[in-house]
């Protein structure tokens, strides 16, 4: 057992260090979410009609774009490893793809804890007023840590695909985007009918469908369950496809 | 029973596409020595390493590094084995000593243990004053000495070094060199690419030259080097009939300016002798020179010829 964790745990702690000493980037990551929130509540929220204030209803959506385009920036940090000579260090120190990944996945899901955290806290000063039981609570973490998880894994495979640092910075840009199509920001109901098919049906929408309910008290059905399922399933896929990427990359 | 060589390869081949890159290598390194494995860029010598190191697969023909199969028994050969290769393999936002820590944990040893072998490296190195500096801030040969430190957490049996000093300035070099020789004072067997002749001849204890993919010589640096003369004698010829007369006996041609090449010692006795030799009437040559023989000649003079063991 040790044999797996040592160096999954090492390399966590690797990535973890890097990050700390990498504090503009870990900055950026946490100012840009906090921009849009105030963009979002301040210019465009009073143009919004939710049915409750705009800041309860938006900072769920706020909190699954900060996560999702924080744990993106793992395709970065592993791009930056695959293109440096050290890969080739851990791979001859008989270090496996999957510790490589877990280290950068565990880090991503440590960082991406604080910034969220962040926003909501300073969600919590601009006037969002949760209303959740601590099982409440205790769900929206769980689900948001799985999200986190699903994304960073993903982003992983996605470092090992991109041939540059540059490229995989791309895919930031397209998770920091997939929270639009969906309820995060504005309803539904208001956007083209052509757009509800995929607003509906993509994996943000129940994300953020279920901590909008169990973060304001609201009965939340099934969201939970199909974010979850979403969220295993990338993780599934992630895990099987940053395998392959792996050997592919370093044969 | 006694004991298998170090590194003994039979037969190593590899294509990336349409390009052959290794056209099967043969090589035998006994424990304890010094190999350097010297030819120009595109020659193979990378990916060689790459493949004894278990980092890339061999398309056909095999290898036993430190007695271990390097397909079958892939991961005991990692375990006695270090590669330092062309890029600094550290990180720059950890410090040296950070640096260290993380390669001795990761090759299994305790905390502990692995601070501790963290101390000794860095000291045996000579960087404990840089050790909490991170590494970022380090000139080119004190990198290259922590990136070789690294390799070195799980006190390896056999080091492969993949062009050690490209790119270092004279005294790194040097001091570089000494580090090899430590290396295999303590017992291990190093195996290192080098385009450079003279890191060769300072540092092998047999060398092999290779050059397409194949090894074209190999022997002692003695050896080789009886093999190819250190000079050149560059001859300006007066006619093109004389030209391709002498033709065949060139290691560098200049049909342009009927200029022809041909190794020598660099000895007044050899040069005279040679100039007799090629022009007993003294009609052909127009004029002489002496050039110190580059890599490319020594590289030219042995591709010429079969390929062949001294």
């Amino acid at each position: 057992m040790s044999d797996v964790l040592t160096p999954a745990l090492t390399m966590a702690g690797r990535s973890i260090r890097l990050s700390r000493r990498n504090i503009d980037a870990v900055i950026t990551s946490m100012m840009l979410p906090l921009m849009l929130m105030l963009v979002f509540i301040y210019f465009f929220g009073g143009a919004i009609n939710t049915g409750t204030k705009y800041v309860t209803y938006v900072i769920p959506g706020i909190l699954i774009l900060c996560a999702a385009f924080g744990a993106s920036s793992t395709a970065v940090s592993v791009s930056e490893d695959m293109k440096g000579g050290i890969i080739d260090r851990f791979r001859s120190l008989d270090v496996g793809g999957t510790a490589i990944l877990a280290g950068h996945v565990a880090a991503s899901t440590v960082r991406n804890l604080f910034s969220t955290t962040l926003v909501l806290g300073v969600g919590l000063l601009i006037g969002f007023r949760p209303a959740a039981s601590p099982l409440g609570w205790l769900a929206a973490a769980g689900i948001l840590l799985a999200f986190l998880l699903a994304i960073s894994w993903l982003s992983a495979a996605v470092g090992l695909l991109a041939k540059t640092p540059e490229a995989a910075a791309g895919f930031t840009f397209f998770m920091m985007f997939l929270p639009y199509p969906s309820s995060a920001f504005v309803p539904i109901h208001t956007m083209p009918s052509w757009l509800h098919g995929f607003a509906d049906h993509q994996p943000v929408t129940p994300l953020i469908e279920s901590l909008r309910g169990l973060l304001l008290g609201h009965p939340v059905g099934t969201a939970p369950w199909t974010a979850l399922a979403w969220c295993g399933g990338i993780l599934a896929v992630a895990i099987a496809l940053s395998g392959v990427f792996f050997r592919v990359r370093t044969a | 029973m006694p004991q298998s060589p170090a590194i003994e390869a039979t037969g190593l081949a590899k294509s990336y596409g349409n390009v052959r890159v290794l056209d099967g290598i043969d090589l035998r390194v006994e424990r304890g020595a010094v190999f350097a494995l010297l030819g120009p860029n595109g020659a193979g010598k990378t990916t060689t390493v790459r493949i004894l190191a278990t980092l890339t697969t061999a398309d056909s023909g095999h290898a036993r590094v430190a007695g271990h199969d390097i397909v079958a028994d892939r991961a005991r050969v990692r375990r006695a084995i270090s590669l330092t290769g062309q890029f600094a393999a550290v990180d720059e936002k950890q410090t040296g000593e950070e640096n260290l820590r993380m390669m001795a944990r990761l090759s299994g040893l305790s905390r502990a243990a692995a601070r501790r072998r963290a101390a000794e490296l860095l000291d045996r190195f000579d960087l404990t004053d840089a050790g909490r500096r991170r590494t970022g801030t380090y000139s080119g040969g004190m990198r290259r000495r922590l990136d070789l430190a690294a390799g070195l957490v799980g006190d390896p049996e056999v080091v492969f070094l993949d062009e050690p000093t490209s790119g270092l300035d004279p005294r790194s070099r040097q001091e570089l060199w000494q580090v090899v020789r430590d290396l295999s004072t303590r017992g291990a067997t190093v195996f290192l690419t080098t385009q450079y002749l003279e890191e060769a001849d300072r540092l092998a204890d047999r060398i092999a030259v290779v050059d397409g993919g194949r090894v074209v010589a190999e022997g002692t640096a003695d050896e080789l080097k009886a093999r190819v003369a250190g000079h050149r004698l560059d001859l300006v010829l007066n006619d093109t009939a004389a030209y391709w007369r002498l033709e065949s006996h060139a290691i560098h041609r200049s049909p342009e300016t009927l200029t022809l090449g041909l190794p020598t010692d660099g000895t007044a006795a050899h040069v005279r002798a040679l100039l007799d030799e090629v022009d007993p009437e003294r009609r052909d040559v127009a004029r002489f020179s002496v050039q110190r023989a580059t890599l490319d000649d020594v590289f030219l003079s042995l591709t010429e010829k079969e390929p062949a063991h001294v």
